[in-house]
């Protein structure tokens, strides 16, 4: 029976402590819409989209009616789009992104994630050209969001992807330089990514899954953080208690919302996806978790070891909450999106060298960075280069979705709006990587024996 | 179907009346209430059955949230599984 003490406990977590689910994202599969044709591929790519997702949003706002909890964002993911263009007997895929953008927008829904291509072992000629597309693609859309897998554990990395992505970036943030860089928000470059992720704008539909399924992604670290305020002080094995026993009720709160979007669309359930996901919104910030832990200031000495037993505790309690947990599961550190990041990095103390070792223990990777203006694309393939080794190495997704600020060097800032926030230039090594990132090739698999 | 009413704001003659009218008036059953000044907010929960509403959920929800507006208070209502989800395994 429900006592009046849990009542108020859930609503003071929606009214002050941003609790929200941040996403239901409906993943469709387009693998039937091949064809030779490429005008009647991009048909049926818009047709089957708006006729299996026409309900997604309508819904997505009775549930949070009814339930009382807000729904942020409400996507779709779709199969990577190089193996359904590869199909069609044409060079330009950039009308298949116009398909997709519009059959986003017919929709309602904020975001498309899927216009991707798996390349972390060798790339077919629809997977080129999709990724010679892209900037032109992200320029030319609006909710379109691109995806790129250049390594895998399994595989290695595909060093002469990681080269060409270095340029893709580069050319992206040129095309969409008149709005602050924003085509490289829409951008992610992954190492060991996943096929189930409901988060943009890495999200696809995997060739592994179903005809169409349901995803559900929560959010928390505003309830995180409050939750440790009555902690404070104690030693680290209770705040990771009190950590597990919260990630349990918001992930709770997303499998329900998953069932119940599950069973209105008629559409299998997937996954619940755990991540920590922050906002730019003062109260909802991962690294704000991490000082409430302790740290003077996110990006100190300290802040991996607080990191990794954030991530660790979240999933911990949110693993038994959910029938399948999935996605990327683990603590977002997105610097633009999150207002105690964007703290940290102003103040200099947060800098990219400590996010990256930050990614080797949570999830996913160096997220909304900006970095300045004319950094040669081939010191961008060596940061995509290095986290996609941390990924291959330690057996975890990484991702680098990074922003070349056209215009402007450390101490400026880029303004994208919305949940994407704004992000103060970082500045990055300037000693050249050309040499290495030209080499191309491949970094072989590594050894999985003999581990340290 | 059961879902959970929840009062709250600044303590004021006939709260309790106006919201069981209003729910009267939609043919909503009260089935508990439990109301109480926490630190010094006029708080109540009640569990009510809307099975038999005369109106949608929707349409309840925005009679609630605007009788909550006239009267200065936060009066909002959710389905009960939200509640069980979070607090019971």
């Amino acid at each position: 029976m429900l006592n009046q003490k849990e009542i108020l406990s859930t609503i003071e977590m929606i009214d002050q402590q941003h609790l929200d689910i941040r996403t239901i994202t409906m993943g469709i599969s387009l693998l039937s819409c091949c064809d030779p044709a490429p005008k009647r591929a991009c048909e049926k790519v818009y047709e089957k989209i708006c006729r299996c997702a026409e309900r997604l949003v309508k819904t997505g706002q009775d549930i949070e009616d009814e339930f009382g909890i807000p729904i942020v964002n409400k996507r779709i993911s779709v199969t990577p789009m190089a193996l359904v263009a590869g199909a069609s007997e044409t060079e330009d895929y950039v009308p298949f992104a116009l398909a997709l953008d519009r059959a986003a927008q017919s929709c309602g829904v904020n975001f498309i994630g899927g216009y991707s291509a798996l390349v972390q072992k060798g790339m077919t000629k629809a997977d080129e050209r999709l990724i010679r597309s892209i900037p032109e693609a992200l320029a030319r859309t609006e909710l379109v969001c691109s995806s790129v897998n250049v390594g895998s554990t399994r595989a290695g990395i595909n060093m002469d992807a990681v080269a060409l992505m270095g340029r893709t970036v580069r050319e992206t943030a040129d095309r969409t330089a008149d709005r602050d860089g924003l085509g490289c928000a829409k951008l992610v470059v992954f190492c060991n990514a996943v096929e189930d992720n409901p988060f943009m704008a890495g999200a696809f539909h995997g060739a592994g899954e179903a005809e169409k399924v349901i995803n559900v992604g929560v959010s928390g670290p505003g309830v995180v953080y409050h939750a440790l305020q009555a902690v404070k002080g104690q030693p680290l094995d209770v705040a990771a208690e009190t950590i597990k026993k919260t990630a349990f009720r918001v992930t709770r709160m997303g499998q329900l919302v998953a069932q119940e979007a599950s069973r209105r669309l008629d559409t299998p359930f997937g996954i619940v996806d755990l991540s920590l996901a922050p906002t730019p919104a003062v109260g909802d910030s991962v690294a704000r978790i991490l000082e409430e832990l302790g740290l003077e200031v996110c990006g100190t000495h300290g802040t991996t070891a607080a990191l990794a037993m954030l991530n660790d505790a979240v999933k911990k309690g949110g693993v038994m909450a959910s029938s399948s947990v999935g996605g990327l599961s683990g603590a977002f550190i997105p610097v633009s999106e999150d207002e105690g990041m964007i703290a940290a990095a102003r103040s200099g103390t947060l800098c990219i060298d400590k996010l990256e070792a930050m990614t080797c223990v949570c999830s996913v990777g160096l997220d909304m960075i900006a970095i300045p203006g004319d950094t040669p694309a081939e010191t961008i393939a060596a940061i995509i280069a290095d986290e996609a080794a941390i990924g291959m190495v330690n057996n975890k997704t990484t991702a680098v979705r990074i922003l070349p600020a056209p215009g402007k060097d450390v101490g400026g800032t880029i303004e994208m709006g919305g949940l994407l926030g704004s992000a103060p230039v970082m500045p990055v090594h300037r000693e050249s990587s050309a040499a290495f990132i030209n080499r191309g090739g491949r970094i072989p698999a590594p050894l999985h024996s003999l581990r340290n | 179907m059961n879902a959970i009413v929840t009062v709250l704001g600044q303590d004021r003659v006939g709260i309790i009346a106006a919201v069981c009218n209003r729910l009267a008036n939609y043919n909503v059953n009260i089935l508990d209430i439990s109301q109480t000044i926490l630190q010094g907010a006029f708080t109540m929960v009640m569990a009510v059955d809307v099975s038999k509403s005369t109106a949608s959920f929707g349409e309840l929800k925005e009679g609630l949230n605007g009788l909550g507006a006239e009267m200065g208070l936060s009066i909002r209502i959710q389905r009960e599984e939200i509640f069980n989800a979070m607090h019971s395994i």
